[in-house]
């Protein structure tokens, strides 16, 4: 997984004093925030946090990270929000061209290429933004993909990324450890948990990871998405 | 209108000051099967015929979704209305994309027709053979326009472009100041009649026509076949009414054209009072 830092480079400069100094000005900021996503034999829940942070500034406590790019599919993105709003937009743009083309929206697995294959297209000046998408696949089942900022994609039965992932995962892996793929034979990736179970699951986690993160906190909205449609549900978490 | 020396090239000029080659293309829009369109205070609706090459192939399709609020009909060559559907979309996507709102329909039409009018002004091109009546809903309301392979563009309460479109457009002449208060479905009975009337001796039936529905509550769509049917099928239950209350029914299509609306808004409450034309 690729991870985005500043290293000493020969951007370094010497100076009079001495010691060297590079540029300071970055292109990125990092909003902060958690996303989860999980998926069920026939649901998925895809949730984040509603925090924008700065720093240690808050900019806004009701944000929301989750988008939904079709009855399908619904990403949930952390990071930088300038970014992440671009790619939402981006996705949104060419999911209506697929619509006009072939006269159907996108399917949950179509989008999740199409998300990896946007992300490295901006390979050298990456989007930074960390993305799981959630929905049903073509059969119904439910269905996460997990990303890095470059595009590198994976199908599981639950991720999270953001802030709050280190703190997360451990808890998912806990709970809800799908089977290896390597497994022979081959074990379902989808959780057997109900969709009360899961949603459960995902409040317990976020609750966890705002006692103990700064950039998570003051509200949670879950998204779950099943043959009925797509369910919205917002729920307050600690503002501090 | 005669073949004559000045209408090889679109970049020609006649004496009289016409250009021949669009006016040509103007034709060829006429040479193709009806559309209609018609428009109230909340939606605007666009009814088409369809025709089938033979009885072994599908219908033509005319009625095409350019965004959630706007649709066209086309009338002509089929092919380039296709090409312009195109355009359309990606308008209407790029200006979602950067303005984060839908693109109003009098700026797509504009765009539309300035684009028909480069291709009367190159001498490698040809100009659009197709007719579009473009139907949607922006801030401003509901909009029905008519774009001209000339490059023209014009608004329109109803119109009808295309072959027998002229029965059309006398029905839709004689109607036109009642639809503004007309309800979303008495519009589409309207358009069906209208479309009745460029049909004359053919029965109407789902599969040889097309209706598309815009409104401030409700996205362009195309009426699937049974809900089609279904309002043809009233539309026959008012004509089979009509029948009986005026039995001195004249023979002629037009009169009978006639007597189903008038009969049929004797019916509703009655938001007109158009005299039988005999």
């Amino acid at each position: 997984m690729a991870v985005l830092v500043a290293k000493r480079t020969s951007a370094d400069v010497e100076m009079a004093h001495g010691f060297k100094e590079h540029a300071t000005w970055s292109p990125y900021e990092n909003n902060g925030g958690t996303c989860v996503a999980i998926a069920g034999s026939d649901y998925c829940i895809v949730a984040a946090d509603t925090r924008l942070s700065l720093g240690y500034s808050i900019l806004t406590r009701g944000h929301s990270k989750l988008f939904k790019l079709s009855d399908t599919a619904v990403m949930a993105s952390s990071g930088f929000q300038a970014d992440v709003r671009t790619l939402q937009k981006n996705l949104e743009a060419r999911q209506k061209g697929y619509y006009h083309q072939h006269g159907k929206p996108m399917s949950c697995p179509a989008m999740a290429q199409l998300l990896s294959n946007t992300l490295y297209y901006k390979r050298f000046f990456p989007y930074y933004s960390f993305n799981v998408l959630g929905g049903l696949d073509t059969e119904g089942k439910g269905c996460v993909y997990t990303y890095d900022a470059v595009g590198s994609y994976e199908r599981t039965g639950y991720s999270t990324q953001g802030s709050g992932a280190e703190l997360i995962m451990p808890i998912l892996d806990n709970q809800l450890k799908s089977a290896s793929p390597l497994l022979y034979p081959p074990r379902e990736t989808a959780t057997p948990l109900t969709e009360q179970e899961a949603l459960e699951i995902v409040k317990d986690t976020f609750a966890s990871a705002t006692e103990r993160q700064i950039y998570t906190g003051d509200g949670l909205e879950i998204v779950v998405i099943n043959k009925d449609g797509i369910h919205k549900e917002y729920l307050d978490l600690k503002k501090d | 209108m005669f073949r004559n020396q000045y209408d090889t090239d679109v970049t020609t000029w006649s004496p009289a000051g016409r250009l021949h080659q669009v006016e040509y293309a103007m034709e060829g829009v006429k040479q193709g099967s009806a559309a209609v369109g018609l428009k109230c205070k909340t939606h605007v609706v666009l009814a088409s015929v369809n025709k089938a090459s033979s009885e072994l192939s599908s219908y033509q399709k005319k009625l095409f979704k350019i965004d959630e609020n706007i649709g066209v009909a086309m009338a002509g060559i089929i092919a380039d209305g296709r090409v312009l559907c195109k355009f359309m979309r990606s308008e209407c996507i790029y200006h979602q994309f950067v303005f984060e709102a839908p693109l109003p329909v009098s700026r797509l039409v504009v765009q539309v027709a300035d684009k028909a009018q480069v291709c009367t002004q190159r001498s490698w091109k040809r100009p659009y053979g197709v007719g579009l009546l473009v139907a949607g809903l922006d801030e401003a309301g509901p909009h029905l326009y008519y774009n001209c392979p000339s490059g023209n563009y014009y608004e329109y309460y109803a119109f009808a472009i295309g072959s027998r479109s002229q029965a059309a457009k006398t029905y839709l002449e004689r109607r036109f100041e009642t639809f503004k208060d007309c309800s979303r479905d008495e519009l589409i009975r309207h358009a069906l009649l209208a479309v009745k009337e460029s049909l004359q001796d053919e029965e109407l039936k789902s599969t040889n026509c097309g209706i598309a529905v815009v409104g401030a509550d409700e996205d362009f769509h195309i009426l699937d076949g049974e809900t089609l049917q279904s309002f043809i099928d009233t539309l026959e239950d008012n004509k089979a009414e009509a029948k009986e209350a005026a039995p001195e029914d004249p023979a002629s299509t037009s009169g009978g054209g006639e007597a189903g609306p008038s009969a049929g808004a004797a019916e509703e409450p009655p938001a007109e009072a158009t005299p039988m034309d005999m």
